[in-house]
């Protein structure tokens, strides 16, 4: 017989005036290979319909089921409950908001996040469907996948204590992240300054604490720390810039 | 009832559905798309491997062109697919991954010089070009003539649809997530939108368009081992079935991946055997080589999924608490190989399975994977039965697949059916005005909140909907799966009817306000089970084996008789079986039925001369 895993989850419907935030107990027995997609699933087919809590691809890769487990942001679909102590607890992601129960809104946050940091190709050219792709090396192919491998699951934003003091106005390592990847990318003709004037400010990376929550919990193990400091030196230096031109304008 | 008027409403956000909704939006129509979650969160996100487009450009790929690639995609579909549609499809697959570059997708580049790669676990060498080196690079896959399949590492799907979603972004597309379109709105003759639910508030709301397009993407989920995401459960062909006039293309074609993991059914790359990885029985010995010895691990997918669980029923299987599995090994590809072009799949064994692929074996069985069937299309993505109604992707029967879809065409057809289908619906909206029928509306949103209302008071009983869900995934899984025999598909049929009798009884165990997902899935119930009766009796009629379709008691492919694509019609709310009609495949007959050249090749010759006369020569 496996062990008896105890769940705390939080409970919370906001669209039942009734309903007041409060941590529900279920009680399961571990079976071989359970991870918390199956224990969640059991949960809400055996025990309680109502609870609510997003998984898509139960595979890693869409990033809908990041929640807090034991205190501590991650995709709940590749935890596995063998490496858990018998008691869990699982509460909502905190800076998005709350759909309900374990649900929370990471969409709005995230298409939020697309205009504002204006996450496409930044281009002057015109697609010719008759021409040849532009030729790029390999290895800049490569690097610039690896910043593209982010999932938007919200774990570094859970997790970054800038985000939790000033939840709607702090930009956060995804973007941070975002904003390096066209960056490094040669077919966006966007310039440092340009990117300053999204980037380059107390929203922005010069908000950040660097206290590095977000490299120590992202799922997909993005070098974020080394987005954080390349962005630092680079908005750095172009701050120093913008203030000489001021200096120099006001001549 | 809150209302939403838009030019062009698509349900679905995945790659297809975000390809129409760019090309309409970019063309001045008002586009809105709805989706059950986040657009990047779509199961296109999940395709590892790659997306097929002839551009020839890596050494293994040279002399590669459209017309190949049109070829392998008509012998994969083993002579169901629409030759035209796949023509077009061939010859638009290389414009859009360029155009997907230029969009800002990192493909894998041609690397000048000297590397190795292996086939059936042996060791080769290949010499790239100079003049080729910056170019966009292929893999190999299964089925085809030529190394074909363009990609980023192994996360394809997922870049294509970031940066899919970049460009709905830029263009301001609106969209909808967490809503569910649960009802089509039509007179009978024209689609105008949907009655849709709000998955944060549970109210109900209309989507008034001049042109609806479903691109919900496939039916997995009504099997019990699927590799599909748990949002495709066929949503959008239950609401087209349900007027009664749009048909299900080719319900019976189900196609099964080779390599799900145990017991979990997540995918592991067909780019695992492309590069290399081999299939090991309980002896860890090859087998493949016995069965098909040009092809090997690499013939298409419902011929490796056949031998893979022939193999097992002949005691050749790994036991384990799951049932019998087989073993992929990737090992000899070795730690750096593995860890950059199938990272991917080192995380998948890690996480999931607590298994080092670079050391150890992969415990893998074929899992129910795609959907060649879906909501029957014209070559311009339009419905049959309801104007104003659009399908694309695998939601749709466009139909380029036919009974068995080739490794790397399901995410080049998202995005070709994309440009293509939007196109035509721009030329379809070109002075094309539409009335909305108040009363149509207000008749389609009542009988709605009549099916909520009654579900929520358990009216009708106390069935519980996720039991009969189960119960549905065990009897397509068990009797209409990979080999398949008359038997066992009148047993399933019977035992389908039996849950939709049941079905009527269901009672939701909550009248939670809000959300309530026990509700979201019973409302679906009766639409998933009467998807699951076209299946298993499209299967049943159907005495022959056609790609995917496999049947023991039928194993000649039987072009005489059964070169026709399977339409099933729900014609009336009281029946218990659908209404089979059929029509021929295809118009044109560029390449008339042959072998295919792996597989089994016991055939029937067709004996229609417009099938089997002279193929029809291009200029």
């Amino acid at each position: 017989m496996g062990r008896q895993l105890k769940f705390n989850i939080f409970r919370f419907n906001p669209e039942d005036p009734a309903s007041v935030p409060h941590m529900d107990t279920f009680v399961l027995e571990e079976t071989d290979a359970m991870t918390l997609f199956i224990a969640l699933n059991r949960i809400r087919e055996e025990q309680d319909p109502t609870l609510q809590f997003d998984f898509v691809c139960r595979a890693g890769i869409c990033g809908s089921c990041a929640m807090l487990i034991n205190g501590r942001p991650d995709l709940a679909c590749h935890t596995k409950t063998k490496k858990l102590p018998d008691e869990i607890t699982l509460m909502p992601l905190p800076v998005f908001k709350l759909v309900g129960d374990l649900s929370v809104d990471t969409g709005t946050w995230f298409r939020g996040m697309h205009q504002n940091v204006e996450s496409w190709i930044h281009t002057n050219k015109v697609f010719d469907p008759k021409a040849p792709e532009e030729p790029m090396t390999n290895e800049m192919a490569e690097e610039i996948y690896e910043l593209e491998r982010c999932i938007e699951c919200g774990c570094c934003i859970a997790a970054c204590g800038k985000a939790n003091m000033v939840p709607d106005k702090f930009m956060g390592a995804a973007a941070f992240n975002r904003i390096a990847r066209f960056m490094m990318d040669p077919r966006d003709q966007r310039t440092t300054g340009e990117y300053f004037e999204v980037v380059g400010n107390d929203e922005g990376i010069f908000g950040c604490l660097g206290l590095l929550g977000c490299e120590d919990v992202c799922p997909k193990k993005l070098p974020l720390q080394d987005q954080l400091g390349m962005l630092r030196r680079k908005m750095g230096w172009s701050a120093v810039q913008h203030l000489f031109s001021k200096v120099f304008s006001r001549k | 009832m809150e209302t939403f008027y838009t030019d062009v409403l698509c349900i679905g956000a995945g790659l297809a559905g975000e390809r129409v909704a760019i090309e309409t939006a970019a063309r001045g129509y008002e586009t809105l798309l709805l989706s059950l979650v986040p657009p990047r969160r779509s199961h296109s996100s999940a395709a590892q491997g790659g997306m097929q487009a002839s551009l020839g450009n890596c050494c293994k790929g040279e002399g590669d062109c459209p017309d190949i690639h049109f070829a392998d995609t008509v012998r994969g579909s083993d002579w169901g697919c629409d030759q035209e549609v796949a023509r077009l499809f061939a010859e638009t697959a290389p414009i859009a991954v360029r155009q997907m570059a230029f969009w800002g997708i990192p493909w894998n580049r041609v690397v000048a010089g000297t590397s190795t790669y292996y086939k059936g676990g042996k060791q080769y060498e290949k010499v790239e070009k100079k003049e080729k080196e910056h170019l966009i690079t292929a893999r190999d896959f299964g089925g085809t003539a030529k190394w074909r399949t363009c990609y980023t590492s192994d996360g394809t799907g997922h870049t294509l649809l970031f940066t899919m979603d970049n460009e709905v972004a830029r263009l301001g597309v609106k969209v909808h997530d967490r809503v569910e379109a649960i009802a089509l709105i039509h007179d009978g003759e024209t689609c105008t939108g949907v009655i849709a639910r709000c998955l944060r508030t549970g109210k109900l709301r209309a989507y008034l368009a001049k042109a609806t397009l479903i691109a919900t993407g496939g039916y997995g989920r009504t099997y019990r081992e699927t590799t599909n995401a748990v949002i495709c459960d066929g949503a959008g062909m239950i609401i087209a079935l349900d007027t009664g006039l749009v048909p299900f293309g080719n319900p019976e074609a189900v196609q099964f991946h080779p390599t799900g993991i145990v017991p979990t059914n997540i995918l592991v790359t067909e780019g695992c055997r492309g590069d290399g990885g081999t299939l090991l029985d309980v002896n860890e010995e090859r087998f493949m080589h016995i069965y098909e010895p040009e092809k090997q691990e690499l013939a298409s997918r419902d011929v490796v999924s056949r031998w893979m669980t022939h193999h097992i029923r002949i005691g050749k299987g790994v036991p384990s608490p799951y049932g019998h599995h087989l073993w992929l090994d990737i090992r000899h590809l070795g730690a750096k190989h593995i860890k950059t072009k199938l990272r991917d799949v080192e995380e998948i064994c890690n996480e999931f399975l607590d298994r080092d692929p670079i050391t150890q074996l992969i415990p893998v069985r074929p899992a129910q994977h795609y959907s060649m069937g879906g909501v029957r299309t014209n070559k311009d993505g339009a419905a049959y039965g309801l104007k104003g109604l659009f399908a694309a992707g695998e939601a749709a029967c466009w139909d380029m697949h036919g009974f068995n879809r080739l490794g790397g065409n399901s995410l080049a057809e998202t995005v070709v059916a994309g440009m293509i289908v939007g196109e035509k619906i721009c030329e379809f909206l070109e002075g094309y005005e539409v009335t909305y029928k108040t009363n149509v509306i207000r008749d389609a949103a009542k009988k709605q909140e009549e099916r909520i209302a009654r579900l929520m008071r358990g009216a009708d009983g106390k069935e519980s909907v996720y039991k009969i869900k189960a119960a549905l995934g065990d009897i397509l899984m068990d009797k209409v799966g990979i080999f398949r025999n008359g038997k066992d598909l009148q047993e399933a049929v019977d035992a389908i009817q039996e849950l939709y009798v049941r079905a009527d009884k269901v009672g939701l165990r909550s009248s939670a306000v809000g959300v309530n997902p026990e509700l979201a899935v019973a409302l679906r119930l009766k639409g998933t089970l009467r998807l699951g009766l076209c299946i298993a009796y499209g299967a049943l009629m159907r005495t022959e084996s056609r790609g995917a379709h496999a049947r023991e008691d039928f194993p000649e492919r039987n072009d005489r008789d059964w070169l026709k694509r399977t339409l099933a019609y729900w014609k009336s709310e009281s029946d218990t079986l659908p209404t089979l009609e059929y029509e021929k495949p295809s118009k044109v007959w560029e390449i008339p039925p042959g072998e295919r050249g792996y597989g089994s090749c016991q055939i029937i010759c067709s004996e229609d001369p417009e099938v089997v006369g002279q193929p029809i020569q291009r200029n």
